[in-house]
């Protein structure tokens, strides 16, 4: 580890320090990766003081301040009533002290768990050092992609709050030096190409400023369900977040992203596409994921991803069905 | 018979000359047995409140005048040797003292390997620590940086430059299985067991199951990381280390670098779980040098990292077990045979075959372990070595078998239990295993399970029941010291060298010298953890207490004598023997007239004195000669598997042990739930990921390398036959590692029983049962 700068940011004017810098959530993955020698910043901009806030907005919707902490969003009572898949999401991540100290944007820029990216001893990677090789392929691929993947990089995002995010078609709001914009939590994190290590679309002088969920008609008939090695404290292999209302017994809208097999949350916008207006029997439904599934590459070692999401979408759908929206 | 019985008993072979008689197979039980007071009283440890208020000293926070930190560098290719070492950047970083590489560590020997009975020997390699530019093994150390605080020992440490030139690894299993060895021995057991024709017997067998189990490696992970902090003052040395094995360290260090064995002391008051993996490693060794080097204090702590790269951990295996039964289920053929890995500078056999010499009748036998060579961290003990990984593949077959045969898998144990050790035919000192079986089988309704799998089903959850056996060796160790000191005020303190790793140890010995003197237990302090305390053996093999308990017993003995001498004419007991009292109720009492009574303090102060002391071992472990002596478990299993995920959740797990006198049923309980985990871990999640392209582990650390959380262990039922060993002090048999073996079998027949699927590798994950 490396002496590195810290200073507290007062203001969201006052978090643009520079290249050599990063922003300091809760700590929980960066300043592993600095410990690691995988990161090394020149100096820690913490900005867990600015907003933290979490209020509801006049569309119906919710706005989260980027240094929410994971656990209050998990526990607010908004959240629980109108996006308990969100609330779910969060308390599937981690352990209690980790969600306690973990803030909302930190969790959106937290890196892989990709573990020849964190052996910045002893691994070749890509992501972390551009052009390196990846030894992910042919190695340990148990947490890798099945989808979006390429020759250069095979890891996944970690998130299950963005998973959630994701099927909730949230926005992130974002601050730069030349203004403020907002990207769609789809368009938010870039597949990995041939630059592993552009993560996200975010400027590099830019910082997230909250997160805008819209408001959601899947509160009643939604899920979060995270398949892993343990019961607690372990990464999705996979995970389904899904949200359906139906029409006369046939689907009026859905939303299904999947967690654990793309270097972002992946939005099973085929599967969705094939669902709305039909009537969702487990045939129907399993038709429709492994129409998703058809364009999934998985590697040597995670085979069984391809089963594994085929089973838990249907799980998890057939039972929404059954809930009244 | 295992190898820690095989090492105590040719050191008792060696010894037999010239320790004194006690403790003779063929004499009277333990008198005590029969008169237990604060023994088997669930009293709750005397650390306790120690370790709740953060109060119990653990090594790294020592803190000496003057003391440095160190960090360790690791070598980042497996085989190979360092081409460039640039330190210049390191040395002038802030703060740093010294830079400790091949080209300037003290030039050392090799540290004497452990075994378990040797007091002057604690290694587990035999390769050189930072002696030359070679590199054998990924992570191996290959430098250590010393500041003055550990962030700029940390920083520093990334400074170092370090050209490597590599050279082939063997790193692969399965391409090292050409290459096997077959040791003639297990240590001095005889490795080729060979009786009757096994393959014959099988192919000819009414019923037969031939099949092969995988293991994969684990990794040690105490939750305390291994720490030294070492100081010299001229040629004395002073150790503040975590360790299973005081005074062999204490030794090693002194034979290492040339100092009087009296001239170095190690200290361990507490150490936070040790389950064989602290014995003496590379970073004890680097500490001491360094401090001599640095002429200052040094603290060492490994990372977590650091415990993966350089301490030992379970070698993987691949067994074969194959049973032929005849129509009624008695075995004709017990086949068992397989690979591990032990590099030949390691010193672990993996003794999985072991526990299957003594488990069931058969007409037949074939059993032979060989073992790969693979460039890697020496493998070593890990928390029922040998039997874990040996009951996984043993029980998996038995089930399998009484599957195929349409027997209750219970039924068909209990009708090859042996009544004598199946080759030696030695008598078992104790061996109550079919009542373990029958209590258990009755505790956890067993007869509740359906016999034909994937038939019980609660929504996307299908439920099975499942058992498998364990067993582990008794072993008592010869060279057991204990001091005994009785004051004048009514109070004894038992002090000796020996090890507190969060079993109990001094509670518990608290209580046996409670009963064994005749005091109150608030009356009695045991005192443990320094080498500079009368010396005892290491903590492992699960024979610490017994060990102890022997050594007090002795001690109580001799203070026996030495207050009949004191006692004088006046005294109640005047003119009576030493077989003709007994210590009770705080002195000496005539064993014929309980009337006659003579209290402690009434003899040292008609004596004039203001305390006796006492130091005694206790006798060599001849039981051990005579019987075949093992504890036994059975394990029940009740879980569930989703349908949909292939997931695991475990409902209940109930261990039904047979295992001596319970000295202490809540320290006994702990023990033995805390095994139980491991087995689950073993079974579920465990798994070192070892990149068989490179050598490199790559999970080493305990977000990636799983074991069970809390939300994976279930409730966990104890219960315990209870029955004394005759032939043991206290009648006890230890426990520390008796409850792991048998729970990853009971765990993946329950899944069978669950799923009708059979899993043969571990960890069960959930890809498997897909």
């Amino acid at each position: 580890m490396n002496p590195v700068q810290y200073r507290r940011a007062e203001s969201v004017e006052d978090a643009f320090p520079g290249a050599q810098w990063r922003l300091l959530g809760g700590g929980t993955n960066l300043v592993d990766l600095m410990r690691k020698g995988v990161e090394h910043p020149a100096g820690l901009l913490d900005v867990t003081g600015l907003s933290e806030e979490i209020a509801a907005s006049d569309d119906g919707g919710l706005v989260i301040g980027a240094a929410a902490r994971n656990s209050a969003v998990a526990a607010h009572p908004l959240v629980r009533r109108r996006y308990p898949m969100l609330a779910r999401a969060i308390l599937a991540g981690a352990s209690a002290q980790i969600r306690n100290m973990a803030t909302v944007g930190g969790n959106l820029m937290q890196r892989t768990r990709c573990a020849y990216f964190a052996d910045a001893a002893g691994s070749r990677c890509n992501k972390r050092a551009p052009g390196s090789g990846c030894d992910a392929i042919g190695g340990f691929t148990r947490y890798h992609a099945i989808f979006g993947a390429s020759p250069e990089c095979v890891a996944t995002h970690p998130s299950d709050m963005a998973v959630a995010l994701a099927a909730l078609d949230a926005r992130v709001n974002v601050a730069g030096p030349g203004g403020t914009r907002t990207i769609p939590l789809a368009e938010f994190y870039r597949l990995p190409g041939d630059r592993p290590d552009l993560e996200t679309t975010l400027g590099a002088d830019e910082i997230i400023v909250s997160v805008a969920m819209p408001a959601s008609p899947f509160a009643g008939a939604s899920a979060y369900r995270k398949v892993r090695d343990r019961a607690s404290y372990a990464f999705a292999l996979v995970s389904v977040a899904a949200g359906v209302t139906l029409r006369d017994g046939v689907v009026d809208d859905v939303r299904i992203a999947l967690g654990g097999v793309a270097a972002r949350p992946w939005r099973a916008l085929r599967a969705e596409e094939t669902l709305r207006g039909t009537r969702p029997t487990d045939e129907a439904i399993d038709a429709a994921i492994t129409a998703e599934l058809a364009s999934a590459e998985p590697l040597p070692g995670n085979e069984f991803k391809i089963e594994l999401v085929r089973r838990t979408t249907v799980a998890v759908l057939s039972e929404l069905r059954g809930t009244p929206a | 018979m295992s190898r820690v019985q095989n090492a105590a008993i040719s050191s008792v072979r060696t010894v037999l000359g010239w320790v004194p008689d006690r403790w003779l197979p063929s004499g009277s039980p333990d008198p005590l047995i029969a008169r237990q007071q604060e023994i088997g009283r669930p009293t709750s440890r005397v650390d306790g409140p120690l370790k709740a208020s953060g109060r119990a000293p653990f090594v790294t926070e020592t803190v000496l005048a003057g003391q440095t930190y160190a960090t360790l560098i690791h070598s980042t290719i497996t085989r190979g040797r360092i081409l460039r070492l640039d330190s210049t950047a390191a040395e002038a970083a802030p703060g740093v003292l010294l830079v400790m590489t091949y080209r300037n560590m003290p030039r050392l020997g090799i540290v004497p390997m452990a075994s378990l009975t040797n007091l002057g020997a604690a290694g587990n390699s035999a390769l050189p620590i930072m002696q030359d530019p070679e590199v054998r093994y990924n992570g191996q150390v290959v430098a250590a940086v010393v500041a003055e605080t550990q962030e700029q020992a940390d920083h520093a440490a990334t400074l170092v430059e370090i050209d490597y030139a590599q050279e082939p690894a063997a790193t692969r299993f399965e391409d090292a299985k050409a290459g096997a060895r077959t040791l003639t021995s297990i240590l001095i057991e005889r490795n080729h067991v060979s009786v009757g024709d096994a393959e014959r017997e099988l192919r000819s067998a009414v019923h037969a199951v031939d099949n092969v189990y995988r293991t994969p490696r684990h990794n040690h992970n105490a939750i305390e990381l291994h720490g030294v902090v070492a100081a010299w003052d001229g040629d004395a040395l002073l150790v503040h280390d975590s360790t299973q094995a005081i005074v062999p360290t204490a030794n090693a260090l002194a034979s290492l670098f040339g100092v009087a064995k009296e001239k170095v002391r190690v200290i361990s008051p507490y150490v936070g779980g040790g389950f064989g993996g602290k014995m003496m490693w590379d970073h004890q060794v680097v500490t001491v040098a360094a401090a001599r080097l640095a002429g200052r204090p040094v603290r060492l702590r490994l990372t977590r990292e650091g415990v993966y790269r350089i301490i030992g951990g379970r070698s993987p295996a691949e067994q074969r077990v194959a049973i032929g039964a005849d129509a009624d289920g008695r075995f004709a053929a017990m086949i068992h045979t397989g690979y591990s890995v032990m590099p030949p500078y390691g010193r672990f056999p993996e003794q999985y075959t072991l526990g299957t010499r003594a488990a069931y009748r058969s007409k037949s036998f074939e059993i032979i372990q060989r073992h790969v060579d693979l460039d890697i961290v020496p493998n070593t003990f890990m928390r029922t070595p040998g039997e874990t990984i040996g009951a996984f593949a043993v029980e998996s077959a038995v089930d399998e078998l009484a599957h195929v045969m349409d027997l209750d898998p219970v039924e068909l144990r209990l009708r090859n239990l042996p009544d004598r050790h199946p080759l030696s035919g030695q008598p078992f000192s104790q061996h109550a295993v079919h009542q373990a079986w029958t209590d258990g089988a009755e505790r956890f309704g067993w007869s509740r399970r359906q016999a034909k799998p994937g038939t019980v089903r609660d929504g996307e959850w299908l439920t099975g029941l499942g058992c498998g056996a364990g067993s582990f060796p008794y072993a008592r160790m010869p060279g057991a010291n204990v001091r005994l000191t009785l004051r004048r005020d009514g109070s004894a303190e038992v002090s000796t060298a020996a090890h507190e790793m969060g079993m109990g140890t001094a509670t518990v010995q608290a209580q046996h010298a409670a009963d064994r003197l005749g005091l109150p237990l608030e009356q009695i302090t045991v005192t443990l953890g320094d080498s500079a305390l009368v010396a005892a053996p290491i903590a492992g093999g699960s024979s610490q207490t017994v060990s102890l308990v022997a050594g007090l017993s002795a001690a109580a003995d001799d203070l026996r004598d030495e207050l009949l001498r004191l006692a004088g004419p006046d005294s109640p007991i005047a003119g009576l023997k030493a077989a003709e009292v007994r210590l009770a109720d705080g002195g000496l009492v005539s064993v014929a007239d309980p009337a006659r009574h003579d209290g402690y303090r009434e003899i040292l102060a008609r004596a004039g004195r203001d305390e006796v002391t006492v130091t005694a071992a206790g006798s060599p472990p001849l039981e051990m000669l005579k019987y075949s002596m093992h504890s036994s478990s059975a394990i029940f299993c009740e879980l569930r598997v989703s349908a949909v995920t292939g997931e695991v959740r475990v409902d209940r797990l109930l261990g039904s042990f047979d295992c001596g006198t319970i000295l202490n049923p809540k320290t006994a309980a702990g023990q033995l739930r805390g095994g139980m985990i491991m087995g689950l871990g073993s079974a579920l999640t465990e798994e070192t990921l070892f990149d068989e392209r490179t050598g490199r582990i790559m999970n080493p650390s305990l977000a990636d390398y799983h074991i069970p959380a809390h939300l994976d262990v279930p409730p966990i039922e104890v219960m315990w036959t209870g029955i004394p060993d005759p032939r043991t002090p206290m009648g006890a048999r230890g426990i520390g590692e008796l409850g792991t073996p048998g729970v990853a079998a009971a765990i993946a027949n329950a899944v069978f029983n669950a799923t009708g699927k059979r899993v043969r590798e571990l960890p069960i994950t959930l890809d498997k049962l897909l």
